[in-house]
């Protein structure tokens, strides 16, 4: 669980990132923190792991503040998989670069090697097992900083920006993965600006603009009403604005969904309603 | 980072910025020169106060003062070293406490003018006055290039070391050696995005037809204001006066002032 109370944060050069931050995240919540460039996204995730503290106010994982511990002990529970995998990958294949953080937190050889093997299996990497990383193209070196940090099997995890660069198949292929580790009972933690991938997914969605929470709720609330979502600049789903616009056909307006979408669609056609 | 804060430069307009960057670097290498020349305590004292109305008029204190701390570590090397070896040399305490202080102050005077040039110098700036004094554009475009992606490469850095953190990496953990190795995880990435970086900038160089003429014009010419040569006049006065000093005038130590006014 993760308790943020009214957290303020001011970086050195004067910049206030965030500007009173209250939310609490629950145990296998899924959670997408969406809003604008320079919003305070990432400045706000990067409290969850310890490596930025508050200037003013708390942030508590599972009722610890993270002033009071380093950020390898934090990151044992929380797995943070940044945006870009070229600030972390430096080993000479892809299965040191897995084993990296393994080692660092001191699990034992045999204990490494089976969940090398198992994370590179989750993430189809194994026929690279002996790559170098700086080899592989930019869609696989995403998922080697992914196997990195789940090979440690992390309670809570978060993703910067996990869609950017990826092509459709990818997309679906990591939608798939993380309702999968849902299942698992974990945290996850997504910031993206990828509105249909977070329509698709279906999470709760915390709406940020200029270092303040503008909306919390669940994802066909916030990405179907266009006042909120204008604010942080974000134009809603592809659906959602169909369903918005034939809302006086007596339509529902709160649809993101493709599949009730479909249904809505077919039951009215059905039945004859439309002329 | 807090050094390469004091040489990161800010746009902001004051007498100072607006001078011709090569007259404020012939000033930088004067005062170089001069805190060469003298390894006493007493000339020392006024070369530093000499830089402290530049520091004012540019408006740059804080940025100024940061970088003066980041000196801080060094200079006490540098202080202990020499007081260290001087006072074993067999010297009196208060001529090697002097002496340290001294060779402290020169290194601080050095890094306190360079700091002023580079926070109130822009690099284009720099660039410029590089090119009009004939030094070839190659050579030009690299070094403002390589002064323009130290902040961009300082930012990289910690966003690397923020990634590596998170998966576990302890900076501080282990002797001497382990906390060397410590930072290979961070230098190999670093290193990595910096030759991808000028691989790409030279396809974005390329693609804008870099190097299709040989005469280049600019659109700023740098010339010659009332300012410039105020200070081209202070440079060599100071300069010619620092001579006259060293060659023909003692002077006095600051423990000799001392007993003499008592």
């Amino acid at each position: 669980m993760i308790e943020v109370e009214d957290v303020y944060f001011t970086y050195p050069n004067g910049v206030e990132a965030l500007k009173g931050i209250s939310l609490k995240i629950k145990n296998g919540e899924f959670v997408a923190i969406m809003g604008q460039n320079g919003a305070g996204k990432t400045t706000l995730v990067k409290h969850f792991n310890g490596l930025l503290k508050p200037t003013k106010g708390k942030v508590l994982v599972d009722g610890v503040e993270t002033t009071k511990v380093s950020v390898a002990t934090l990151a044992r529970k929380v797995g943070f998989v940044f945006q870009n995998p070229d600030t972390q990958l430096f080993s000479e294949t892809v299965e040191d670069e897995v084993a990296f953080a393994l080692k660092n937190f001191g699990f034992k050889e045999n204990v490494i090697k089976k969940r090398v093997s198992w994370a590179l299996n989750l993430l189809g990497l194994t026929q690279y097992r002996k790559t170098s990383p700086f080899m592989l193209s930019g869609g696989e070196r995403k998922r080697v900083a992914l196997a990195s940090v789940l090979a440690w099997n992390p309670k809570i995890l978060i993703l910067d920006e996990p869609t950017i660069g990826q092509d459709y198949q990818q997309k679906e292929k990591l939608r798939q993965f993380i309702l999968q580790l849902k299942a698992q009972r974990k945290t996850i933690i997504i910031v993206t600006h990828d509105v249909e991938f977070v329509a698709e997914c279906n999470p709760r969605v915390i709406l940020m603009r200029e270092g303040k929470i503008v909306a919390d709720g669940k994802a066909r609330e916030i990405l179907t009403t266009p006042e909120i979502l204008n604010q942080a600049s974000i134009v809603p789903p592809q659906i959602a604005q169909i369903f918005l616009q034939l809302s006086d056909l007596s339509f529902p307006k709160n649809v993101i969904d493709i599949y009730e979408a479909r249904e809505i669609l077919l039951k009215t056609v059905r039945e004859g309603k439309l002329k | 980072m807090s050094v390469f804060d004091g040489l990161k430069f800010r746009r902001v307009y004051s007498p100072i910025h607006n001078l011709d960057p090569r007259i404020k670097f012939i000033y930088v290498c004067a005062i170089f020169v001069i805190a060469i020349m003298f390894g006493e305590l007493l000339p020392l004292i006024v070369l530093f106060i000499m830089q402290i109305p530049f520091v004012l008029l540019a408006g740059v204190k804080r940025e100024w003062l940061r970088s003066m701390r980041g000196a801080v570590f060094l200079a006490t090397i540098i202080f202990l070293t020499n007081f260290i070896f001087a006072y074993l040399g067999a010297r009196g305490l208060g001529e090697s406490l002097e002496n340290a202080v001294a060779m402290t102050l020169r290194f601080i005077v050095l890094i306190e003018s360079f700091s002023i040039f580079f926070l109130t110098t822009s690099p284009d700036h720099l660039g410029l006055a590089l090119e009009q004094t004939r030094v070839p554009y190659e050579f030009t475009f690299a070094f403002t290039t390589a002064v323009r992606f130290v902040p961009v490469l300082a930012e990289e850095a910690q966003t690397i070391m923020d990634a590596q953190k998170a998966r576990g990496l302890e900076l501080e953990r282990g002797n001497f050696l382990k906390r060397i190795r410590n930072y290979i995880p961070i230098l190999i990435p670093l290193i990595v995005s910096a030759i991808r970086r000028s691989l790409e900038l030279a396809e974005a160089m390329e693609s804008r037809a870099w190097g299709a003429t040989k005469n280049r014009t600019n659109l700023y010419e740098l010339k010659m204001h009332k300012g410039d040569f105020v200070l081209i006049a202070v440079t060599i006065g100071i300069l010619a006066a620092a001579i006259y000093i060293r060659l023909y005038l003692p002077i006095p130590s600051i423990n000799q002032l001392l007993t003499s006014i008592s």
